[in-house]
C-alpha cells in the first residue's frame, strides 16, 4: 500500500467518531467471531462423537493431567505478560514493552515444548489419532490449537523484531496493533481454558 | 478500551487488576483441578468444570481483552456470534439425542 | 495519519500496480476475470456430462479423443470419470465461480465506490484474499492430472466414500482450506469497510440495497465457513492420520471390513457441511438481489418500492439462513421433532425472500421502463428466481422430500436459483457497470443476443429435470436408463443436452462482446451513462486510485429518481 493510499483511509489510528473503533480492532474481533465459530465446531463434534459412545475413556485417566496444568498456567501466565506489553506502550516504556514481549514469546514456546513432550509421550505408548476417537480429538482438538498458539509465536516475533521499527514512525499505530496481537494471544488462552477441563479433567 | 483515561496512575491501576486477575486464575485452576478428582455424575462433573471455565473466560475476556469497557458494536458481533454458537452445538446435538448413551 | 506531507507519487511497477495490486477495483477486476474462466471451465465439464447423459456409453467424438484414456477410454465416459465431472463441476461453478464473482468481484470493486470510501479498509488483506482464492482454484484444477482423478464424491464430500475416497479427495480438502482462507479475509474486510468507511451522511438507510445484501453476506460467509473448516480437518485427519471421526464402526468396503476404529458419525460430517453450505446459497443469491434492485431502480425511473421493508428481510433472511440447514438432511432419521423444527424455520425463511422479489416487482409499476441490456436480465431474474424459490417449497416440507431428495427435481430446483437466476444478475452487472470501469458500453445487440438465447437455452437445460425427478431419476447417475422408469424419459435428456450445448455456444457471444468491447466498444460522453443515484457513478471513469476527487458528502437516500419539481428525473447521492 503506498503512502497516499495509506493516508486515504480514516481510522487507522484514531477511532471512528461513532463506532468508537479502530478498523484493526472491529477486524480482530470479527476474525475471533469466526474463530469462536471453527472451534465451537470442534467442541460440537466432539461432544456428538462422545455422549454416543460408551467405551470413552475419561481423559484423566488417560492423559498427563499434571503436564497439561502447568501448560494452562503457562498460557495464563503469557496473558498477563501480554496485556503488560501492551500497558508498557501505552507509558511509552518501549523496553519494558520488549521486555514483556519477548517473556511472551518465551512462555509460548514453553508451551509448545510441553505440548511435544507430551505427544511424544503418547507416540511411545503406541496411541495416535487412528488408535481411537478419545485420541483422534485429543489430537486435532489440542494440535488446531497449538497450530493458533504457533501462529501468535510468530505475530509476536515479528512483532517483536522486524515490526516494532513502526514504534518510531508511528507510535499510535504500533500500540493499537500490540493491542490486537493481544486480543489474538488472550482469545487462544481462552479456547484452551475451555479445551483443559473438557479433554483432560472430565 | 477507552484509551483516553490513560494517566500513569490509570496505567498503575490497570496493572494491579491483570494481577488480581491472574491469581484468581491460578486458584481457579487448582480449584477446577481439584473439583476433577472427586468422584461427581458425569452430570455435575461436566456442570461445575464448565462453569469454573466459563468464569476463568470471563475473566480474561474482560480484563485481558478489555470487553469490559468496549463499545457496543463489539458486543453485538459477539451477541451474535454466541447465539449461532449455541445453535450449533444444541440443535446439532438436539438432532442426535437418539444416539445419547450417556 | 502520516507526518509526510509531500506527495508520494512515484508509479508503482506493473507487478505491484496489477498483479500484486492492494487496489479495490484491480483485486475486484482479478476476481472477475478468474472467476468467469473458472465459471466457463465448470460449465464446460458439465456440457461433457450432458453428453454421456443424452447418449449414454456412446463415444464422444472429437473431444473424447483429447481427453487422457484413464477418463474417456476410446471416448466413452468412465463412471467414475462421470461422478468426477459432477463433484468438480459442483465444486468449481459454487465456491470458484459464482461466489467469487458475486462478492469479490462485485463486492470488491462496488462497495468502496458505493459507500464512498478511497478503498477496502485493509487493501493488502484484500489481495491476500485473491492470491489465497487463486492458490485454492490451481489446486483443485491440479487434481484432474492426478492418476485416478480429482475428488468424485459430490460437492458435498458425504463420508464414509469421502473419507476412503482416491487422492484427489485429499486436494479438494486441501483447496478448500485455502479457499475458505479466501473468503473469511474477504468477509472481515467487507464487514469492516461499511461500519467504518462510510462517508458523511451515508447512514445505514440510505446505502444503497446492494451495499447491504453485501453485508449481510459477510456475516454469513464469516460465521457460517468455520465449522465447514473444522469438518474439512476432521476429514483431512479420518483420510491421512487414520482416525474414524465419519466412520461408524463395522463398515465393510467391497466384502473386506475396514480396518479403522471406528465408532465416528457420518451424519456429524453433513451437520457440518450443511450449516454452512445452506447459508452458502444465500451467499450464492444475496448479491444477486443487490444487483437487480440497483438496476431495477436505474431502469424504472423510481425509488424502490419498500426500501425498508427490503433492508429488514435481507437481515432477516440472513438470520434464519443458519438455523435451516437439516431441511437438507431430511432423510438421515433425525426423528419427527427436529424434522418439524427445520421444516418451520425453512418454511419461515421463504418469507423474506418472497417480501424482497414483491418489492422488486412492485417496483416496476408505474416505472419508465428502459429495456436495456442490464434490464432485461434483471427482468427476467424475477420469474426465473421465483420459479426457482417455488420449487424449493416441496423440498422444504420433510414429507414430500421423502420423494423428490436426490432426485433431479432438485437439481432443477437449485440450477433455477443459480442460474437463470444468480448468474443472470450477474451478467446483468457486468453490462450494467462494465462502462464505468471501462469507460466503453458492450455491445447492446450482440447482449440482447445472449440474453435472449441464453434465457430459452437455460429453462429448456433445466425445466425438464422438474419432470424427471418427479419421474424418480435419481440424481448422480452415470446411466440413469439402467432404471425402467428412466427410461420413460430419456427423451428429455436429450432435449436438455441439446439445450445446454446451445446454451455454452450462446455464452461465446458474451466472451466476444466482452473482449472487443473493452477495446472498441462505444465510448461513454458521461462519467453517469445510464443517469444513476448511487455513488460510483460520481467518479471519474475509470475511477483513479483513491476514487473520488474530493471525499463525497452524502445528502440524500439511494434511489431519488423522478422527485418532484427537480430538473432531472435522478438525484444523485452526493448533490445536496
Amino acid at each position: 500500500m503506498s503512502e497516499a493510499q495509506a493516508q486515504l483511509i480514516p481510522y487507522i489510528d484514531e477511532p471512528h467518531p461513532i463506532t468508537g473503533v479502530t478498523n484493526s480492532k472491529l477486524a480482530i474481533w470479527l476474525f475471533l467471531a469466526s474463530e469462536i465459530m471453527l472451534f465451537g465446531a470442534l467442541f460440537s463434534s466432539y461432544i456428538i462423537l462422545r455422549v454416543s459412545d460408551p467405551t470413552w475413556p475419561h481423559g484423566r485417566m488417560v492423559l498427563n493431567v499434571p503436564l497439561a496444568t502447568l501448560n494452562t498456567m503457562i498460557l495464563i501466565t503469557s496473558s498477563v505478560t501480554m496485556v503488560m506489553s501492551w500497558a508498557s506502550l501505552m507509558q511509552n516504556r518501549f523496553d519494558r514493552y520488549r521486555f514483556y514481549m519477548a517473556l511472551t514469546i518465551l512462555l509460548g514456546c514453553g508451551f509448545m515444548v510441553v505440548k511435544g513432550f507430551e505427544y511424544a509421550h503418547k507416540f511411545e505408548a503406541r496411541h495416535f489419532p487412528s488408535t481411537n476417537n478419545f485420541y483422534a480429538t485429543y489430537f486435532t482438538l489440542t494440535g488446531l490449537h497449538g497450530l493458533h498458539v504457533l501462529g501468535g509465536i510468530l505475530t509476536n516475533l515479528y512483532f517483536l523484531f522486524f515490526g516494532s521499527k513502526m514504534w518510531k514512525t508511528n507510535p499510535t499505530q504500533f500500540a493499537g496493533r500490540i493491542e490486537v496481537a493481544g486480543l489474538y494471544w488472550h482469545f487462544v488462552d481462552l479456547v484452551w481454558i475451555f479445551l483443559f477441563p473438557s479433554i483432560y479433567l472430565l | 478500551m477507552s484509551h483516553d483515561a490513560l494517566t500513569p496512575e490509570a496505567i498503575k491501576k490497570h496493572v494491579r487488576i491483570y494481577i488480581a486477575v491472574f491469581v484468581t486464575l491460578a486458584c481457579l485452576t487448582a480449584v477446577t483441578v481439584g473439583v476433577s478428582t472427586l468422584h461427581l455424575t458425569p452430570a455435575l462433573a461436566i456442570s461445575v468444570a464448565l462453569f469454573i471455565a466459563t468464569i476463568k473466560a470471563t475473566l480474561v475476556a474482560c480484563y485481558f481483552m478489555h470487553l469490559i469497557s468496549e463499545k457496543k458494536l463489539i458486543f453485538s458481533v459477539l451477541f451474535i456470534t454466541g447465539f449461532f454458537f449455541m445453535v450449533m452445538i444444541f440443535i446439532i446435538l438436539a438432532t442426535t439425542r437418539s444416539m445419547f448413551v450417556i | 495519519m502520516s507526518e509526510h506531507s509531500h506527495e508520494e507519487h512515484h508509479e508503482l511497477g506493473f507487478i505491484r500496480k496489477y498483479i500484486f495490486s492492494t487496489d479495490h477495483k484491480i483485486i475486484g477486476i482479478q476476481y472477475g476475470i478468474t472467476a468467469l474462466c473458472f465459471l466457463f471451465f465448470g460449465f464446460c465439464l458439465m456440457m461433457l456430462m450432458r453428453w454421456q447423459l443424452a447418449y449414454p456409453g456412446d463415444a464422444l467424438p472429437v473431444i473424447g479423443t483429447w481427453l487422457p484414456e484413464r477418463y474417456m477410454p476410446g471416448g466413452q465416459m468412465t463412471p467414475d470419470f462421470y461422478n468426477a465431472l459432477g463433484a468438480m463441476h459442483g465444486t468449481i461453478m459454487v465456491f470458484l465461480g459464482v461466489v467469487p464473482l458475486a462478492v469479490g468481484a462485485f463486492g470488491n470493486y462496488l462497495v468502496p465506490l458505493q459507500v464512498g470510501a478511497a478503498d477496502m479498509a485493509f487493501p493488502k488483506l484484500n489481495g491476500a484474499s485473491y492470491w489465497s482464492y487463486f492458490v485454492g482454484g490451481v489446486i483443485m484444477l491440479s487434481s484432474f492430472f492426478l492418476p485416478n482423478g480429482p475428488a468424485a464424491s459430490g460437492w458435498t464430500s458425504y463420508p464414509p466414500l469421502a473419507d476412503i475416497a482416491i487422492s484427489g479427495q485429499t486436494v479438494w480438502l486441501f483447496g478448500m482450506v485455502f479457499l475458505i482462507t479466501s473468503s473469511l479475509l474477504g468477509s472481515i474486510n467487507t464487514i469492516a469497510t461499511i461500519i467504518q468507511l462510510r462517508a458523511k451522511g451515508l447512514s445505514f438507510f440510505r446505502m444503497p440495497f446492494f451495499v447491504w445484501s453485501q453485508f449481510v453476506t459477510a456475516f454469513l460467509l464469516l460465521l457460517a465457513f468455520p465449522p465447514l473448516e473444522a469438518a474439512a480437518v476432521m476429514q483431512l485427519m479420518d483420510r491421512l492420520a487414520g482416525s474414524s471421526f465419519f466412520l461408524p464402526s463395522g463398515l465393510v468396503v467391497s466384502g473386506t471390513a475396514l480396518q479403522v476404529a471406528g465408532g465416528g458419525n457420518p451424519v456429524l460430517w453433513q451437520h457440518l457441511f450443511w450449516f454452512l453450505a445452506h447459508p452458502e446459497v444465500y451467499v450464492l443469491i444475496l448479491p444477486a438481489i443487490g444487483i437487480v434492485t440497483e438496476i431495477i431502480a436505474n431502469n424504472t425511473r423510481k425509488p424502490i418500492y419498500g426500501y425498508k421493508s427490503m433492508v429488514y428481510s435481507v437481515i432477516f433472511l440472513g438470520f434464519m439462513s443458519f438455523i435451516v440447514w437439516a431441511h437438507h438432511m431430511f432423510m438421515t432419521g433425525m426423528g419427527t421433532t427436529m424434522s418439524n423444527f427445520f421444516q418451520t424455520t425453512t418454511m419461515i425463511i421463504s418469507i423474506p425472500s418472497v417480501v424482497l422479489v414483491t418489492c422488486l416487482i412492485i417496483s416496476l409499476w408505474g416505472g419508465t421502463i428502459r429495456f436495456n441490456v442490464p434490464m432485461l436480465f434483471a427482468l427476467a431474474w424475477l420469474p426465473m428466481f421465483g420459479i426457482g424459490g417455488l420449487t424449493g417449497l416441496p423440498l422444504g416440507l420433510a414429507t414430500s422430500d421423502i420423494y423428490l431428495h436426490d432426485t433431479y427435481y432438485v437439481i432443477g430446483h437449485f440450477h433455477y436459483v443459480v442460474a437463470p437466476g444468480t448468474i443472470f444478475a450477474l451478467f446483468a452487472g457486468i453490462y450494467f457497470w462494465f462502462p464505468k470501469a471501462t469507460g466503453r458500453m458492450m455491445n447492446q445487440t450482440l447482449g440482447k443476443l445472449h440474453f435472449w438465447i441464453s434465457l430459452v437455452a437455460m429453462n429448456g437445460v433445466f425445466f425438464p429435470m422438474f419432470i424427471q425427478g418427479i419421474a424418480g431419476v435419481s440424481r448422480r447417475l452415470h446411466t440413469p436408463i439402467t432404471y425402467a422408469h428412466a427410461q420413460a424419459v430419456q427423451g428429455t435428456n436429450v432435449f436438455m443436452s441439446l439445450s445446454a450445448w446451445v446454451l455454452g455456444a450462446a455464452q461465446l457471444l458474451f466472451i466476444i462482446n466482452f473482449f472487443i468491447s473493452m477495446k472498441a466498444g462505444k465510448k461513454v460522453t458521461s462519467d453517469n451513462p445510464w443517469e444513476s443515484t448511487t455513488l460510483e457513478w460520481a467518479t471519474p471513469t475509470p475511477p483513479p486510485h483513491g476514487n473520488f476527487d474530493k471525499v463525497p458528502e452524502v445528502h440524500r437516500g439511494p434511489y431519488d429518481y423522478s422527485l418532484p419539481g427537480g430538473a432531472t428525473d435522478f438525484a444523485p447521492q452526493n448533490i445536496a
